[in-house]
Order: structure tokens, then C-alpha cells, then sequence
């Protein structure tokens, strides 16, 4: 089979509000879903200011721990969950996407801890950038990924208990900079 | 559930040296406070990074393919077919996968209220289309050529066209978005963003090619461009060596 290069990735640029935003993209699940959460949280740059010109995506397990994916070996859920989210972020710098908690799913090194895959883009970000939400009320100990994190980092994986979801703010350079993985 | 050493999982390696840009990268000022200074650290592909969305026919509109159809009036500008394939690393098309785009009208001046530029707006050109892949992973858009437009990025900035694409692949390691630009563009030399791939073949991936066999006589030019996301290994145990 023959092989081929990529297409490299190149800036969302400042307009990705006209073609990416979806009506229904926040909503991982419709409002009123039993234990349906918000994951709210504002992008800010290495000056502190925030960014409104950002896009959210996160992409999870379904609370079962199971995908709607040929790919999992495990075979594929069918449950119907989307487990995508879609939010650009306001003039505010704030984005939230309303979901439900993920399952605990197998791994290399023993079980992950529940977690949800986030994209960052943005106009100055040449490539997206992607990290990891955690839950503060969750076992997070024998996670591998969280352990493979700096200790004095990790906590800027670990989304903070809110009155109605919680709170998982993105800092793209500085001062308490998210960790970003490279995949 | 499977145990964990019973997980079988294909396995996307990472993208030759040089195929995408630094997330910093002097030329494009925006980087400097946006990019991550500490280093990224490796994330395991795992059930979450090997799985992805697959959105379907439920995320189009009628006419989300053609965007010289979506008003009463026709936009103005130069008509334009652009077609091709959404492809992995191992040429295996993406069937049925969403392909997004947006652009600047012929003008170059994006409807949005953040674009000052003083060139008009198009009441008849919103700039923003959806299709789904085919079969062979073939996409296919009717749009207008979008134009050149100036940006303050450096002394006398010019962005050259281009159309922005979204793409989903089927993995969430095979997420892209990148921008399409069109063969032999005069402003290529001095765009940063186009210039931030260190790679000169790779930085030529995002050039389309023109098509005549494609255009539509009395009506319409076309341009072809192939967008390729990330192969994969079918199994962790075919690989033992890491090419970094």
C-alpha cells in the first residue's frame, strides 16, 4: 500500500466562527438529560487576557465506557451518545459544553480515570493543541497518563466541582500554563 | 471488559519531521502569547485517541455544498468546482466523513464582524460550506475563488487565497484543519502562515492544482485538492521501533 504524506495543519485564523460553529454543538447531550453537567471555562493567553476567538472540542467515552466506533476491540456501543462537543469561545473568552461524566476505561498500565480528550484551535495557533479533563471528585490515582504529568502540573488537568458541572479554564502559555500533549 | 493487555489497537505514528509547523513561529505574531512554552508530553494512544466522531448526513443542510446557492442572488466572482479526496496515510479513502470549509468572498473580506477590511461584503456570499465524503472519500464543493486580503501582520501583509477545510478523519489523532491555497499565488513568499510548514514539499500539499478536465464549460473553473489526515498501524505489535 502505498504511502502518503499529510496535509499539514495551518491556523483556524480569526473567522472560524463563520464555518465551524454548530447550533446544537455545546450540547454533547440534549438539556434535560438525566445527568447531563456543564464543563464551563474561559482561554486565556500568556498575557492573562482572554481569547474569544478560540474553539472547544472535546470527544470522550460514553458513561458506560464504551465508543460508537468500529475501532474499539472491545465492539462498537451503538448507544447513540454523541461524544463530541463543539463550543467557540465568547468575547468573554468563555466556552461550555453540557455532557455527561465519562466512563472508566481500560489502558496499558491498568485503568484510566475518567476523562475527556479536548482541541484547542484558535487564530495564532499554527497546529491545535490538545489536553485532558479530569474531575476532582473522581479516583484520578491510577491514572497513567495524570502520573506521566509533572506532579506541580497535573492539577491544570483536573476540572473543578461547580454548582452545576464543572470548571475547566484553559491558559495557553504562562503562569499556570495547561499541560498540552503531543500525540 | 477486556482486560488491559488484551486491547488490540491500531496505532497512528506521528507525521515526518518538518510536515507541520512550530507552535511558535516568529513571522505570525498571534503565536507569541497563544502558543505553549513548557514541552508537550507524550499522550498514549489509548480507546479515547483511536476512536473519534463520525458525523454523518444529519450535519448537512441542502445546500451546504454549494455556496453560490445559498441566497436569492448569485455571489460575485469567479465560479469555482473544488473536488477531492479525504485519504489516510495508507491511501485508504474516509468514507461518509464530514468535510467543513470556510472563506473570504472574491473581494477577499470574510462576512464576519471582525473583518475592517474595506472591500465589500457580498449580500449573496456567506462563505461557508459542508459535504460529506463519498464512497471513494471523494468531497466536492461549488464556491467562488476567494480573494487576497490584507491582514497587518507585517509591513505590507497580504494573506494569499485560500479556503479554510475542517476534516474529522475517523481518530481523534487524525483531526485537521488546514487551508487550501491556489497554484503559483504571487503572495506565497511573504505569508508566514503558509511559510510556518518547514517542509517545501510539504508546504506544496496545501496548493491545490487546477483541473481542466473538471470545469464546467461557460460556467465554472475547478481545482483539486487531496486532503491527507494520519495512517495507521492496524496492531500495537507490529511496531517495535519508535520513529521519532
Amino acid at each position: 500500500m502505498g504511502e502518503l504524506l499529510t496535509t499539514p495543519s495551518q491556523t483556524v485564523g480569526p473567522y472560524l466562527s463563520i464555518g465551524l460553529p454548530w447550533e446544537d454543538g455545546p450540547f454533547v447531550v440534549p438539556e434535560g438529560t438525566p445527568g447531563a453537567f456543564w464543563i464551563r471555562g474561559t482561554v486565556t493567553d500568556g498575557a492573562g487576557e482572554v481569547v474569544p476567538d478560540a474553539m472547544i472540542e472535546t470527544w470522550q467515552a460514553d458513561p458506560k465506557g464504551g465508543f460508537d466506533h468500529p475501532d474499539d476491540p472491545r465492539g462498537r456501543s451503538e448507544s447513540g451518545f454523541r461524544a463530541f462537543g463543539r463550543c467557540p469561545t465568547d468575547k468573554n473568552g468563555e466556552y461550555r459544553v453540557l455532557t455527561l461524566l465519562p466512563g472508566v476505561l481500560p489502558g496499558e498500565q491498568g485503568e484510566q480515570a475518567r476523562h475527556i480528550d479536548v482541541s484547542v484551535f484558535a487564530r495564532g495557533l499554527l497546529n491545535r493543541v490538545v489536553t485532558r479533563i479530569y474531575f476532582e471528585d473522581q479516583d484520578n490515582s491510577g491514572d497513567a497518563v495524570l502520573a506521566s504529568v509533572p506532579a506541580e502540573r497535573r492539577n491544570t488537568l483536573v476540572a473543578k466541582k461547580t454548582e452545576d458541572g464543572y470548571r475547566f479554564d484553559v491558559r495557553l502559555q504562562g503562569e499556570g500554563e495547561t499541560v498540552f500533549f503531543a500525540l | 471488559m477486556a482486560a488491559p493487555t488484551d486491547l488490540r489497537l491500531p496505532r497512528y505514528p506521528r507525521e515526518p519531521e518538518g510536515t507541520n509547523a512550530p507552535l511558535d513561529f516568529a513571522g505570525y505574531g498571534s503565536t507569541k502569547l497563544r502558543h505553549p512554552s513548557q514541552p508537550l508530553v507524550l499522550l498514549p494512544q489509548m480507546l479515547t485517541e483511536v476512536t473519534g466522531p463520525l458525523l454523518g448526513p444529519g450535519r448537512l443542510g441542502e445546500l451546504d455544498n454549494d455556496l453560490t446557492r445559498q441566497h436569492d442572488g448569485e455571489p460575485q466572482g469567479q465560479r469555482i468546482i473544488v473536488t477531492g479526496r479525504l485519504l489516510d496515510g495508507d491511501g485508504r479513502p474516509i468514507r461518509n466523513s464530514l468535510v467543513e470549509i470556510w472563506q473570504a468572498n472574491a473581494g477577499g473580506r470574510y462576512r464576519h464582524t471582525g473583518d475592517r477590511w474595506p472591500s465589500p461584503i457580498d449580500p449573496n456570499f456567506s462563505g461557508l460550506g459542508r459535504a460529506l465524503t463519498d464512497g471513494d472519500g471523494r468531497y466536492e464543493f461549488t464556491t467562488i475563488k476567494p480573494g487576497a486580503y490584507p491582514w497587518k501582520n507585517h509591513d505590507n501583509a497580504w494573506r494569499p487565497a485560500h479556503i479554510h477545510f475542517s476534516v474529522f478523519g475517523s481518530a481523534f489523532t487524525q483531526r485537521l484543519v488546514t487551508q487550501m491555497y491556489f497554484p503559483e499565488d504571487p503572495l506565497f513568499s511573504q505569508d508566514p502562515i503558509f511559510n510556518s510548514i518547514p517542509d517545501e514539499k510539504a508546504r506544496q500539499r496545501m496548493v491545490s492544482h487546477f483541473n481542466l478536465e473538471r470545469t464546467v464549460p461557460e460556467w465554472a473553473l475547478a481545482y483539486d485538492f487531496d486532503i491527507v489526515v494520519r495512517g495507521s498501524e492496524q496492531s500495537v505489535f507490529e511496531d517495535e521501533e519508535d520513529e521519532d
